[in-house]
This record gives C-alpha cells, structure tokens and sequence, in this order.
C-alpha cells in the first residue's frame, strides 16, 4: 500500500505535484514510483531557468537497477532544483513527498487545464495497475 | 507462463518484489537491494538459485564426451568433488552458455547451467551426448540456495547432519560433497566465501527457515548482480552470448588450448581467431563522476576506436559506479563514455574490482 498525501495532484507516470502560495509547484515521484525502482543512486536534475514542456523529459533518477525519466507535468521554467539529491538521492526513497523533492517550476499555462489527477483518481489508477 | 520455485511461497511471505527472469519468477529485492548486498559483503545472504538447471551426466566415456563438449578441459580434475568453470562453445566459437562442472568419477560429472538457456542448452547436450553413450539427466527434483558471505559457511554449517558437517566447513575452494541428501559446494557468485547448497525440493523450505533463523539475510537478483558486477563475473547474455568468443569476453583463460590434440567443440575457430589477432577485450571501467555506467552504453577511446559496456551499475561496495565493457585492443588507461549523449571520463581498472569484502582497485 502506497502513501499518497491529499494535498497533492499526480500525472499518469508517477510524478507528484503541490500548488505553492507563489504560484510556482514542488514536484517529485511518488511513494509508488520510488518503491518500483528500488534504491536511487544518482538524480540528474535541469538547470534553473530552464524552459521545460509538459510532458518532456525533466529530470533522471537512476536506481540500482535501472535508469528513469521524470516528466514535467506542466509547460514552465525551474525556478529551483533540490541540490541536496546530488549527495543524497536516497531521500527520495525515504520522503518522497517531502525531503524527495525535485523541481520547483514557474507553469506558463493555466494549471487547470493540464493532465493532473487527484488522490482518489490517481489511487484508482494504481489499483488498476496492481490488479 | 512463469514457473515458479519451491521456495515462491517463502519470498511472497518475506515481501519480494517479483520479476520474470528466464521464464521464472524471481525475487529481484526483498527491501533494500543496497541492504542485501552489504549483508554479503558484510555478514551472510541467501539466494534462491533453483531456477538454474542441473544435469548429472553418466555413462563410461563422460569424460570423453565432456572434453568435447567444453572449453575448460575436465582432465584437470582429477580430485572427486572438483569443480570447474567453463564456456560451452558453438562451431564458431560463439558461447552457447557458460557453466559449472563438478567431478565425481569419470564416468559421473554434474552440469550446473543457466536456467534461462535451459531449451537450448539441453538440446545440445543431448544432440552430442548421443554418440558417446552419455545419459543426460535434468534434476527437476532438486532446489539450490546459494549462501554467501564471510560468515556464510559457519551460520550455514548446521544445516548439514553433524556426521559430514566438519567435511564440508573443511572444503576448498571451488569443491564438493555429497553431505546425505545435500550436496554442499564451495562455490558462488558474489566473490564471497560461501557454498551453494543443493538439496531435494522437499527440504528446500526447512533449510531456507532455518537459514532465515540464524539471521542469513534473503537477497534478490538485484543483489546479485550488483555483487557479481564488483566481483568482475560474467553474466550469459549480457557479457557474452552466441555472437561472441570466450577470447573476446574476458573469459580467454577458461579455455584449455593444452593439449593441442583435444578437439573440443568451437576450437578451430577459436584458433583462427586468435591467429588474426587485432582481439577485443574486456576491461572494467570505474566512472570519475556522478551518474550510472549501464549495459549498452557506448565507449569512445580518443585515436584507437569505439567499444560497449556489457554490464554495468552502481557499486554498492565502492560508491561509484562501475562496468565491464568490451573495447578494441591496444594500450590505454581513460576513455570517455556515452551517457544520454553527455561524454563522461571514465578510468580502466584491473578486475575485480571488490573481492571477499575489499576494494581491490584505486579509487
């Protein structure tokens, strides 16, 4: 059973959103997505400032098992990238929602009409997905 | 259809992730595969290795006919319960699969190859068994864990009746016993001490609680790979296949060109190989910087030409990562690989690059 907080939206590979007060997002991989690839060894993370497309690759989180692209779930520019994966990518193991974070992103469109899931939604595709 | 083995309800209990792994389905991590492969290194894993096919061979001229059939040569065993790795070769000199051999008589030897080439390596046993009178016998009867570590031997041994149990703590090195109905070898693929313990499919649960019990860790193939990578072993289908040689897949010193008169399957051709000369080789490769080295990527050596990585990965042990790569001959320490289009400096370094808990190259 997957933790999967309810303040968050989610897209169709695995990767979390939040909604910041400024109007930018937090965005990770979720419970679900790490557990899937095992311990996480290395994250290649964007530059700040980079323009990103909704749905392009974003950034890398490689496991000892396998290399995987990260999404971007909305057009925008990086306004942050968490540096402290680059010595401690394993957080995103231990607190996916939290310490795990990848990306901070400035969206361009209006949120509302991207591809985002809610909780329920998403759970519902995980179960799917097990089933 | 995957089949399972007889210890599939002990690893849904332990919470294994499962994987489809040459038509069986396999635990690849129980937790952390990180965790189980610093238990190996550091205390004790265990393996479920049932999956992996074992063949006695028997009749008069076995001996004969394994010297046909392999690379290595089994003359050199001379010693009951000695054990030797080999490449079993096509005409060309491509590997059909690599294998252990265990010797009991020469008229009783053990096979112990790949499960996921099973189909066509039985076939081909039997296709050249015929002629030497050789009768190929696949123990689907039995099941194998694999118990590694530096405590490996000593937190294993009382799984073994105490009538053979200082016999078997006092095995060498790659060599066997039959111990009642366990057949214990100090073999493995870890680069650990350890033994491979094969047992009747019936005891496999009791010996895997037991085992469980004395605080030996279960490890999955994820660990597995990762130990077997720092140990510098081959892996069939990454490292070598049909398309290659043992001459180009590091494993040159398995093949017994003495005496020159045994023509083993595959020999011409290895011979006219190593004649042309101009051979590739295999070279373990350590990563100066962050990011992961994996199987595929390409190699570029600046002035002498392009290899591949066969196999490669984070190390556990080393906090690097590490690979094998075959790469065209010549003399050169650096090279620069091909990681998602970014050219990243990598170091050749001598294999292995762990060995029975110590890094064994320069960081």
């Amino acid at each position: 059973m997957s933790e999967m907080p309810g303040d968050l939206e989610y897209t169709k590979e695995h990767e979390w959103l939040r909604r910041e007060d400024d109007g930018s997002v937090t965005v990770g991989i979720t419970d679900h997505a790490q557990a899937q690839l095992g311990d996480l060894v290395y994250v290649e993370l964007p530059e700040i400032d980079q323009e990103l497309e909704a749905e392009g690759e974003m950034a890398v989180v490689e496991s000892v098992k396998a290399a995987s692209d990260v999404y971007a779930p909305v057009s925008g520019v990086v306004v942050a990238v968490n540096h402290d994966l680059t010595d401690d990518p394993e957080s995103i193991n231990t607190d996916p929602y939290g310490d795990g974070w990848i990306v901070r992103i400035q969206p361009s469109d209006d949120l509302d009409s991207a591809d985002l899931m809610s909780p329920d939604e998403y759970q519902a595709m995980l179960d799917e997905l097990d089933a | 259809m995957t089949q399972k083995t007889v210890l599939f309800d002990k690893h849904q209990v332990a919470g294994a992730r499962m994987v489809d792994f040459g038509g069986w389905d396999m635990p690849v991590n129980y937790g952390s595969q990180k965790d189980e492969h610093h238990a190996v290194r550091n205390n004790a894993g265990m393996f479920d290795v049932s999956h992996m096919t074992i063949v006695d061979l028997s009749g008069e001229r076995t001996q004969e006919f394994l010297r046909y059939l392999l690379a290595n040569d089994v003359a050199r065993l001379e010693i009951p319960g000695k054990a030797l790795y080999s490449c079993m070769l096509n005409e060309s000199g491509g590997v059909i699969d690599d294998l252990i051999v265990y010797f009991f008589a020469s008229s009783n030897f053990r096979l112990v190859v790949n499960a996921a080439t099973r189909d066509k390596d039985l076939a081909w046993i039997r296709q050249h068994a015929e002629g030497y009178d050789v009768r190929v016998n696949e123990r689907i009867d039995l099941a194998m864990i694999a118990v590694q570590g530096p405590n490996a031997r000593e937190l294993a041994a009382p799984l073994i009746d105490e009538l053979w149990r200082a016999d078997a703590l006092a095995l060498k090195p790659f060599t066997a016993m039959y111990a009642g109905e366990f057949f214990v070898a100090r073999t493995g693929y870890t680069g650990e001490d350890g033994w491979e313990i094969v047992m009747p499919n019936a005891s496999a649960a009791a010996a895997w609680e037991q085992l469980l019990a004395a605080g030996v860790a279960p490890c999955g193939l994820g660990a597995r790979d990762t130990l077997r990578l720092e140990a510098a072993m081959n892996l069939y289908g990454n490292d070598m296949d049909e398309s290659v040689s043992p001459l180009e897949s590091g494993l040159g010193w398995t093949v017994a060109w003495d005496p020159a008169d045994r023509a083993f399957i595959g020999r011409a051709a290895l011979e006219a190989e190593a004649a042309a000369g101009g051979l590739r080789r295999v070279v373990g490769l350590l990563l100066e910087g962050t990011g992961v080295l994996r199987g595929g990527q390409k190699v570029i050596v600046d002035g002498v030409g392009e290899g591949e990585i066969t196999s490669g990965g984070y190390s556990p042990t080393i906090e690097r990562s590490i690979a094998l790569a075959r790469v065209p001959a010549g003399a050169y320490e650096r090279a620069k690989v091909d990681i998602r289009g970014k050219l990243k400096d990598v170091r050749i370094v001598a294999t292995p690059f762990v060995r029975n808990g110590k890094i064994r190259i320069e960081i």
